[in-house]
């Protein structure tokens, strides 16, 4: 049996000898002749199903994703979960993949993790420990003694212990992360003392402001944290994302553990997976507004978002600014712009594209448009005439 | 029409054709004075698309055309015999388009005059020679003739002409490019200062930031590049000195606080050779430094800048014409007062004053400049506004087409339509008409309707003789134009039956906006159609509008009809599932057809015979006969079918009947189920919209035979469940209650990660929702089953559960965002409550059902989500819609090659199979091959 699917392997897609194979296993087996014949009948009806040449899938795929958003929500909320978090829904959030903005609206995680804290074991422990705790958190006060030219942190002492942080902690990162101050540690605070002599005011009040976001535990930029029982397992689901130190993590399982920022994830794992990034992200948001737009429409978007090797958006600086055509780039945004650059290089415009020639009344090169008729022209006679 | 797209594209094609560029000129078999009019039309069509070519104009359609054909329209009518202008086609196609700027010479090749004057006409109205209205410029007056080609209005495209400038003058629009070369070129040498060792690597590097930021980061980078080499101050080619240049925004360059005059900065551009430039990212043969200078200015034909005459006679100048006049006037005095040799105070100030005036003629919108007004203060629409935007000429007027032979009322609904026509009110069909061409064998058939004339019904308008002249059918041309009608002339008929029309209601947001119907000549003022096509074109009838295009050539009507007409549109491209099936009234018939319905035979036969069945072969012989057995007879003997209604009750058709279930939007419905679907793989697209078409049908007529209407007593509750329902709103606010009592007392516990603000509104938010979904189950529970509204909610016809609850029981929490309402007066929601009261009626809960009415608080809870929505939606249609704009112009040039992959229109590969698997979506079962049925069918 193996044996006949392997045939035909090459004539069916993958997932089609998949579903067969799973419909057949749940049956219990099948005569030889009987499973040539089911595969025939499906490689003719996949043949049957199989796109036009022609066909302009570019334009269906618009519309697909195009007409539904019109009736999205644009509210962003995420109604009646107690313990979810805030994320970025409905039209917004398409609008944020599709533009392929670097900063997004609710950044998120899903941290899946390996076996203790999977299980539930320390994992509030651990989540604590990867949220991002800033000087400022974990001080009451920031005063400057202008005499001394010091800066005093006291601390608070209880969120310090509810953290399990020590002030020799505090005290290492702040030595790390700024230069130029010797530090003294006086239990309940901690003083901090400028080692060049002419210290302005200015510059003290400079070095407090920035004192207060020095970095004393986790990993940056992720703001909230919250341990969510997802089937089976525990996962940590965090407001606020930073794959690449996140995956450096123990304990973490790094093969499902995911971002919905697609810029971290190509920056990480590369361009394949922010195509299926945006795949998945796009996925996500139309199923949960309960439309129903197939997969391959999103995925001929996220393909042209990656084609470059590097995530454009679909907007004037993205994907339409690497048009070969100039009347297409015009025709879209700041058409001025375009045509004086095209005439400074002298651009030809070949009007392969569909907007030049609706422009010139031609036929578009798509669909119907495609075919040309190809003949002799004229005989000998016509010629002599 | 037809001539003047003729024109543009000849206009195109002569321009390719002189600039010696891969243009095919095709003409096909013309005659010879003809031949020779299109040639003449090149040669004017070479300048009009140069302006194109220039950069900074595209004025490609004369915008006379549009004044030019609403005359054409109305002239027929008014004049009894007018005969049309001839169709002449003339068939070439453009091939590619070069941009460039255009230099002084070739300002100078293309103008037909040089214009000295400001006046426009002399003392009779005629227009001046070496004016800007100068009648070598083109014609825009009826009656005069053109003086470059002798054509008349309307056949003249117009020429160009051009000023000589007194002195040179800077192009805005080139001022950055300007800078650059100005900074990165030796003052003295004009060399880029660059050393000649490090030009290739260089170079390198250029190509490099190109790639990655276009044109402009290119020549960023060239600046970047000089202050990195520190050659910013000493030429490395012959060590001149360098001075720090800066530009005073718009126009002026200033060099160590000396200002450089546009004379000078020519010269300076003169003198870089071809190599430098070709760094800059500037291709020679198309530009040359110092054209960015100007001389010489071109005068746009009069056709692109007519002028309208006013009742009282007067004229009104385009607003181009007024800034070319304010241009003309300055320099002229410039001139003078160069000749007379006026001080140089003088002669500057002129000079900026015709820079501002050529700098507001090509943009009008520049920050720094005031902007060139009208007298009456509205600000001139100049070249650059021309173009741009929505309403500029690419989108408005080059991207977006208007045609004839079209027409659009409101629409109402016919179900006794079938789903592919249209309902045409006569009116219509006797304005719009179908050409058809005569010949041997339908000459009698088309002469009786020339005999009937334009007035009574299925009769013509016009007859087209063979040679493209159009004449009008009135009462008194009846008889000539019967004895002329003969093989090779065209009819234009008026509508009738069965012929093809496109049917289009905005926005045209997906292909089945716009389909293809069959009309049906109907009395009344509306437009009909089928209530079942509602859904795709997302119609309905409270006033909506729509359009019906008629196509007019064969290739057209061919093209409608095999790609566009309803039943090839079924299968959803977005889904793989029916976007077409029964709505409203349909799906509540079919249900309680097929529910439990039992009718006698000579009901169902009276059913089924007004839904057009004729063969009652299949009814079973009995004299009580099922409502499913009815239905059954409409589904064909070979068909087997099982699925899920919306309760999950198991669906069976076997052989053609339907032996367990019923019917519900679960299969009938668009969008859902597969039971639509496999009959349109079985049975193909025709029978598929006969079949739907019977079944609404089917359903309309069983509603019409029971009687079907809704009540306020649908709503009424038996008086233990309203108690049930009391109660639990009662006990929900008992606990919120308690909730908040924790809360100030400080006794509550946050949720992880959430403030104790945060926490008690979730946790009050999930009692009151409980509360609800439990008031709802109890009107699932009590409410009657058999009242309409049920069994509407039930079949999914219209309405559901919650919305009968919220008549029946309890309104529920009002929300905005995701939380309760919470703004309004400082720390309450409105002057109705206290301070900081947390409580549910305060904060938006309405526990009022819509039948008994609601409290004047509740109500304005109410208004206020209902304000919030319709926000939502205001605000949402123009982000949608510019996302769609943005997807749809980039992704509009992929197609799939005949090797499967997906391409671009450079032929750039996005996909090597369309979908990883090269399915089409309009002809899966919902995106997937239907694995679990092929099997079956094998057995």
């Amino acid at each position: 049996m193996d044996k006949l699917m392997k045939e035909y392997a090459g004539r069916l897609p993958k997932m089609v000898l998949e579903s067969i194979e799973d419909y057949i296993g749940k049956k219990g087996g099948m005569s030889q002749i009987k499973l040539k014949k089911i595969l025939d009948n499906t490689v003719e009806e996949y043949k049957n199903a199989k796109i036009h040449p022609g066909e302009s899938v570019g334009i269906i795929s618009a519309e697909s994703i195009g007409e539904p958003g019109t009736q999205m929500t644009l509210n962003t909320f995420h109604f009646a979960g107690v313990a979810e978090m805030n994320v970025t829904l409905g039209l917004p959030r398409i609008i944020e993949i599709l533009d392929g903005r670097k900063k997004l609206q609710t950044p998120a995680m899903e941290i899946y993790l390996k076996a203790p804290y999977s299980k539930g074991k320390g994992i509030k422990e651990f989540a604590l420990s990867l949220k991002e705790t800033k000087l400022s958190d974990v001080a009451l006060e920031f005063s400057i003694s202008l005499v001394e030219s010091e800066i005093e942190i006291k601390l608070d002492k209880e969120k310090m212990k509810s953290l399990g942080l020590t002030n020799f902690q505090v005290i290492n990162n702040v030595k790390k992360q700024l230069k130029g101050f010797n530090i003294k540690d006086n239990k309940d605070s901690i003083l901090l003392k400028s080692r060049s002599k002419e210290e302005s005011l200015n510059e003290i009040y400079k070095a407090k402001e920035k004192i207060k976001d020095i970095h004393v535990r986790g990993v940056k930029g992720i703001d909230q944290i919250l341990p969510v029982k997802r089937g089976e397992e525990y996962i940590i689901v965090t407001s606020g994302s930073n794959l690449a130190d996140v995956l450096q993590l123990d304990g973490i399982d790094t093969y499902r553990t995911t971002t919905n920022n697609i810029f971290q994830i190509q920056e990480v794992l590369g361009i394949e997976a922010s195509r299926q990034s945006i795949i998945d992200e796009v996925f996500k948001v139309i199923e949960n507004q309960g439309f129903n737009v197939d997969i391959r429409h999103i995925m001929l978007v996220a393909d042209t978002m990656s084609v470059s090797g590097t995530v454009k958006g679909i907007t004037r600086y993205g994907v339409v600014s690497e048009k070969a055509s100039a009347l297409a780039r015009a025709s879209f945004e700041t058409p001025i712009k375009h045509i004086i650059n095209a005439a400074l290089v002298g651009e030809v415009d070949q009007l392969n594209s569909v907007v030049e020639n609706v422009m010139l009344n031609q036929a578009v090169p798509i669909g119907t448009g495609v075919p040309d008729l190809i003949m002799k022209h004229g005989n000998s006679e016509d010629n002599k005439k | 029409m037809a001539e003047k797209k003729d024109k543009t594209e000849a206009a195109k094609t002569g321009e390719m054709a002189e600039k010696k560029i891969e243009g095919e000129v095709e003409a096909t078999e013309e005659k010879v004075s003809e031949k020779k009019e299109a040639e003449e039309k090149l040669v004017e069509g070479t300048k009009e698309a140069e302006v194109e070519v220039e950069g900074e104009k595209a004025e490609i359609v004369p915008e006379s055309e549009e004044k030019a054909e609403e005359k054409d329209e109305e002239k027929p009518e008014e004049k009894k015999e007018e005969v049309m202008e001839q169709e002449t086609h003339i068939y070439k196609q453009v091939k590619s388009i070069v941009f460039s700027v255009l230099s002084s010479k070739l300002i100078k090749d293309m103008a037909t005059a040089k214009i000295v004057t400001p006046e426009l006409y002399d003392k009779e109205g005629y227009p001046v020679d070496g004016g800007l209205m100068d009648i070598r410029l083109g014609v825009i007056d009826p009656g005069l003739r053109c003086k470059t080609c002798g054509s008349k209005l309307k056949e003249c495209i117009g020429h160009f002409g051009y000023i000589e400038l007194a002195r040179p003058i800077i192009h805005v629009k080139f001022v950055n490019v300007i800078l650059t070369l100005l900074k990165s070129t030796c003052r003295d040498c004009a060399r880029i200062l660059i050393p000649k060792n490090k030009i290739i690597k260089f170079e390198e590097i250029l190509e490099a930031a190109e790639k990655e930021k276009g044109l402009e980061g290119r020549r960023e980078k060239i600046k970047d590049g000089i202050s990195a080499l520190k050659t910013i101050n000493k030429c490395p080619h012959c060590k001149a000195r360098q001075k720090k240049i800066v530009l005073d925004k718009p126009t002026t360059f200033i060099e160590d606080d000396k200002r450089l005059s546009p004379i000078e900065i020519r010269t300076r551009l003169e003198k870089i050779p071809d190599d430098d430039i070709l760094l800059f990212g500037l291709a020679t043969p198309y530009v040359r430094p110092e054209w960015m200078v100007l001389t010489l200015l071109p005068i746009p034909p009069v056709t692109m800048r007519p002028s309208i005459t006013l009742e009282s006679g007067e004229r009104s100048e385009d607003d181009l014409t007024h800034k070319l006049g304010d241009i003309v006037r300055i320099n002229q005095r410039l001139f003078e007062n160069i000749n007379a040799g006026a001080p140089e105070i003088i002669v500057e100030d002129l000079w900026d004053l015709l820079q501002y005036h050529i700098t507001t003629y090509f943009d009008n919108a520049i920050a720094q400049l005031p902007p060139a007004r009208h007298r009456s203060g509205q600000p001139l629409k100049t070249l650059t506004e021309r173009i741009k935007s929505k309403e500029g000429r690419i989108r408005h007027n080059l991207a977006g087409k208007r045609t004839n032979f079209c027409a659009r009322t409101v629409i109402s609904p016919d179900p006794m339509l079938d789903l592919n026509e249209v309902g045409v009110p006569d009116v219509i069909a006797m304005k719009l008409t179908v050409p058809e061409r005569v010949n041997a064998w339908n000459m009698d058939y088309l002469k009786k309707f020339v005999e009937k004339g334009p007035q009574v019904y299925p009769g013509a308008n016009y007859i087209v003789r063979p040679d493209g002249k159009k004449k009008k059918i009135t009462d008194e041309t009846k008889e000539a134009s019967l004895e002329e009608i003969q093989p090779g002339y065209t009819v234009e008929r008026h509508l009738m039956d069965g012929d093809v029309a496109i049917f289009n209601r905005q926005p045209s947001l997906h292909r089945m906006s716009m389909m293809c119907h069959r009309i049906r000549v109907l009395p009344g003022k509306t437009l009909r159609l089928n209530p079942g096509v509602c859904h795709p074109y997302n119609a309905d009838f409270d006033g909506d509008e729509m359009n019906l295009h008629i196509p007019q050539t064969e290739e057209a009507r061919a093209e409608a009809e095999i790609l566009m007409e309803v039943q090839t549109q079924l299968i959803s491209l977005r889904y793989g599932l029916s976007i077409i099936g029964c709505v409203q009234d349909a799906i509540s018939g079919n249900y309680l057809l097929t529910k439990n319905m039992v009718l006698t035979r000579n009901d169902a036969i009276d059913l089924l015979a007004s839904v057009g069945v004729e063969d009652f072969s299949r009814l079973p012989r009995k004299e009580q006969i099922s409502g499913k057995e009815v239905f059954s007879v409409l589904i064909p003997e070979d068909f087997n079918f099982t699925g899920k209604t919306r309760e999950n009750d198991e669906v069976a058709i076997k052989n053609g009947e339907l032996v367990e279930g019923y019917m519900d939007r679960g299969n009938l419905g668009e969008g859902s189920g597969l039971l639509l679907r496999n009959i349109h793989k079985k049975y193909g697209k025709n029978f598929t919209i006969d079949l739907l078409g019977k079944i609404f049908r089917l359903g309309i007529e069983v509603l019409l035979k029971t009687g079907f209407t809704c009540a306020v007593s649908d709503t009424d509750l038996p008086e233990n469940a309203s108690l049930k329902v009391r109660e639990i709103l009662n006990n929900a606010d008992k606990e919120v209650g308690k909730l908040i009592s924790q809360y100030k007392d400080n006794k509550l516990e946050p949720f992880p990660g959430k403030t104790l603000e945060e926490s008690i509104e979730l946790k009050i938010l999930e009692i009151l929702n409980n509360a609800r979904n439990e008031t709802g189950e109890i009107v699932a529970k009590y409410a009657d089953k058999n009242s309409h509204t049920m069994i509407m909610a039930q079949s999914g016809a219209r309405g559901n559960l919650l919305n009968l609850a919220q008549m029946a029981a309890c309104v529920g929490q009002q929300a905005m965002r995701g939380k309760r309402i919470e703004k309004g007066f400082e720390g309450r929601t409105l002057s109705a409550f206290k301070k900081n009261d947390l409580s549910t009626s305060a904060r938006g809960f309405i526990s009022e059902k819509f039948k008994t009415g609601l409290t004047p608080t509740e109500f304005f809870f109410g208004a206020m989500t209902g304000r919030d929505s319709l926000m939502d939606t205001a605000l949402r249609t123009p982000k949608s819609g510019y996302l769609y704009r943005r997807l749809a112009n980039a992704l509009q040039d992929l197609k799939v090659e005949y090797d499967g992959s997906v391409r671009d229109a450079s032929n750039k590969i996005i996909q090597f199979e369309y979908g990883e698997d090269g399915i089409d979506v309009s002809k899966s079962e919902k995106g997937f091959i239907n694995v679990k049925r092929i099997i079956k069918s094998v057995g």
